[in-house]
């Protein structure tokens, strides 16, 4: 170590940055090793092997899209809806996938705004989850409105029938939720993409590829006139993603909340939903990151230390829906609301008992292993635990739904309610697209941020005292 | 190629140089130049003398322009042009407007900010003057390339490749468009 490094970690030890414990790339590659690594994953022939899982989960998404055709042509008595039933699979599958894309949007923006250096290797692939969860959210909540030709009834527009909306309701905020987050968080994606497209702009050798990947590169050339804005507007987004994936789930959970149901009209709601949408997407993420790692072969850029510092992460939002639970039963009895202490006695022992156990083995009790290093860095066994969050995440937002509905306020409509096969067929078909479109952007987009990996190299910035005119800090 | 040239690149590869180089360039009074780098390099904006950025104050434009459509578009609709009593509930109450002006706010920042950055930056622009050569393709690579254009008033083409070389730059050459 020179004299000048070994100041620089002195200074930077000074500020309060930690040094660098853990490498968080492996290998000590150069930068053209990193582009040409990432871009060769693009240049790649396509393989049977990629071709042969594209077309299961097409063949999924295929039968999911003609599970709602179906729907959409007959009507959605063809799902197992009742009364008082009016919520089932529909709402279950919006919430759970709209929870998934928020591990997206917590590690680009907040984790960027904590300097969190390990986001990096991750963020891109976590945002494009995002996006393409967001769109099976969109699916769900599309085809449970009965007539989705009719959707932009729900859009404030001038019309011949002298009608708005109803801004007063939650169902309304929700749209509004929704769509926002899609639009920003597609924004957000595709600014982080732009410097990436360029590279690879610059890299492939097929003129077709050249030429896609130019016109969506919009001519980026990496001029630090553009790069000044760049930050800039990289850090606007950022700040602003961070309320937005708090409000997002806030909102969604005011579609119950505002409801003044046993079960549902309770103020924990928001944190606890925001809480209970990170944990799940992280575990999609990690479900996916050590699917794409050992396929791709990313292990240098995506190591132990990410799934470590993702479990960590786990553990401590998986704790937090835990305190949530426990919460929930002693406000039921402090309410002295009788029923809303039947509703919660109802939900861990009645007719959906298996599902409410189900939710809390998989969530609260499964991730408590990663309390342990040794289970934080064992990545089969990280691979079982995330499958199973996102078992018990989907649990926990049925159990929600179905407990509250199913036995209401008059006893002589008591019912029970079970999916049909259109649901699931629908729910295997968002899994499908979730899955084809993750296949199609881990083949042709940069899965990892080659600019981001490049700032953040052992001697990409430069020391600071070579030079009068820098004082940012 | 005996066209007078377009402009004159040069290459770097330490980065604690390139900004060495930046601040004497912007000393030497150069004003049509910009260094080309693989990501975004600390304190190369101000070593090259490029003034504080306007963004900010375009997203907040967008912030201020979301948040009054939200608080507009809730109050025209609902307290004036179609008043529906529902339950008793104010027609319009700033409270149960929080949630659509909140995300309208975001969506009108970001979008302000995603769209004041593409203005800012010129793009899109499928074009540029060295966009031919492969000195200039490594900058997306792992390379800082600095450029100075033949229309500066300080270009020379005797002088500008000495000064650059000077300063450390390799591979200094002139570059001639291949569009006319």
């Amino acid at each position: 170590m020179t004299v000048v490094q070994e100041h620089d970690r002195l200074q930077a030890s000074a500020l309060g940055e930690e040094p660098i414990r853990e490498e968080l790339i492996l290998g000590n590659p150069s930068m053209r090793d990193v582009t040409a690594r990432i871009a060769s994953i693009v240049e790649s022939k396509i393989t049977m092997k990629y071709l042969a899982t594209l077309s299961v989960t097409g063949a999924m998404a295929a039968w999911g899209l003609f599970a709602l055709y179906y729907t959409v042509t007959t009507g959605i008595g063809v799902w197992g809806l009742n009364n008082p039933i009016g919520w089932g699979w529909d709402i279950t599958n919006f919430v759970f996938w709209i929870g998934i894309g928020h591990a997206g949007t917590l590690i680009s923006a907040i984790l960027f705004l904590f300097r969190q250096k390990w986001r990096t290797a991750i963020n891109r692939s976590a945002e494009a989850m995002t996006i393409f969860a967001v769109i099976c959210a969109l699916t769900m909540v599309l085809s449970h409105t009965g007539r989705p030709w009719l959707f932009y009834w729900l859009l404030p527009y001038p019309n011949q029938m002298n009608m708005w909306v109803n801004f007063r309701s939650p169902l309304m905020w929700d749209v509004f939720a929704v769509n926002t987050y899609f639009a920003v968080s597609a924004l957000f994606w595709f600014v982080g993409l732009i410097p990436d497209l360029a590279t690879l702009r610059n890299y492939v050798k097929s003129d077709i590829a050249m030429k896609v990947y130019g016109v969506l590169s919009l001519g980026w050339t990496g001029s630090t006139r553009a790069w000044h804005h760049y930050e800039i507007a990289y850090m606007i987004l950022a700040g602003i993603s961070t309320p937005l994936v708090l409000s997002v789930h806030s909102v969604v959970s005011f579609d119950f909340t505002v409801g003044i149901l046993p079960g549902w009209h309770t103020t924990i709601f928001p944190p606890y939903f925001v809480a209970g949408a990170i944990f799940s997407g992280f575990a999609m993420v990690l479900t996916l990151l050590v699917i794409t790692r050992e396929v791709l072969d990313l292990k240098q850029f995506i190591t132990l230390k990410h799934f470590e510092n993702m479990n960590k992460i786990m553990l401590a939002t998986g704790m937090m829906v835990g305190y949530a639970y426990i919460l929930e039963f002693f406000i039921a009895w402090y309410s002295g609301s009788d029923w809303e202490r039947w509703i919660f006695v109802n939900r861990a022992f009645g007719d959906y008992a298996w599902a409410y156990w189900t939710m809390f083995t998989c969530n609260v009790v499964s991730p408590q292993v990663f309390w342990f290093k040794k289970a934080r860095r064992n990545i089969p066994l990280m691979f079982i635990i995330s499958i199973f969050v996102n078992i018990g995440m989907w649990f926990e937002r049925f159990t929600i739904i179905a407990t509250t509905l199913h036995h209401d306020f008059l006893p002589a409509s008591w019912g029970y309610y079970s999916p049909t096969w259109v649901e699931i067929s629908i729910f295997i078909g968002t899994f499908g697209i979730f899955l084809s479109l993750f296949l199609l952007f881990a083949k042709f987009v940069p899965v990892i941020a080659i600019a981001e990996i490049k700032s953040i190299m052992p001697g990409a910035q430069p020391s600071h005292h070579h030079h009068h005119s820098h004082d940012s800090h | 190629m005996s066209t007078t040239p377009t402009g004159i690149i040069g290459e770097f590869t330490d980065v604690n140089v390139v900004v060495q180089v930046a601040e004497k360039l912007r000393d030497a009074g150069f004003r049509k130049w910009d260094i080309y780098t693989p990501y975004p390099v600390h304190g190369l904006d101000k070593a090259m003398g490029i003034k504080r950025s306007i963004l900010t104050y375009i997203s907040f434009a967008g912030l201020c322009g979301g948040l009054t459509s939200a608080l507009g578009l809730q109050f025209w609709t609902g307290a004036v042009d179609y008043k529906l009593n529902i339950g008793g509930k104010g027609f319009f109450n700033w409270q149960f407007s929080m949630p659509i002006d909140f995300e309208l706010s975001i969506l009108g920042t970001a979008l302000f900010t995603v769209f004041g950055l593409f203005h800012l930056c010129r793009i899109p622009t499928w074009y540029n003057r060295y966009q031919d050569d492969t000195s200039f393709h490594k900058a997306t690579d792992d390379t800082f390339v600095v450029t100075i254009d033949a229309d500066d008033d300080r270009f020379s083409a005797t002088e500008t490749p000495a000064l650059l070389s000077d300063l450390g730059a390799a591979n200094v050459h002139l570059v001639h468009s291949s569009v006319e």
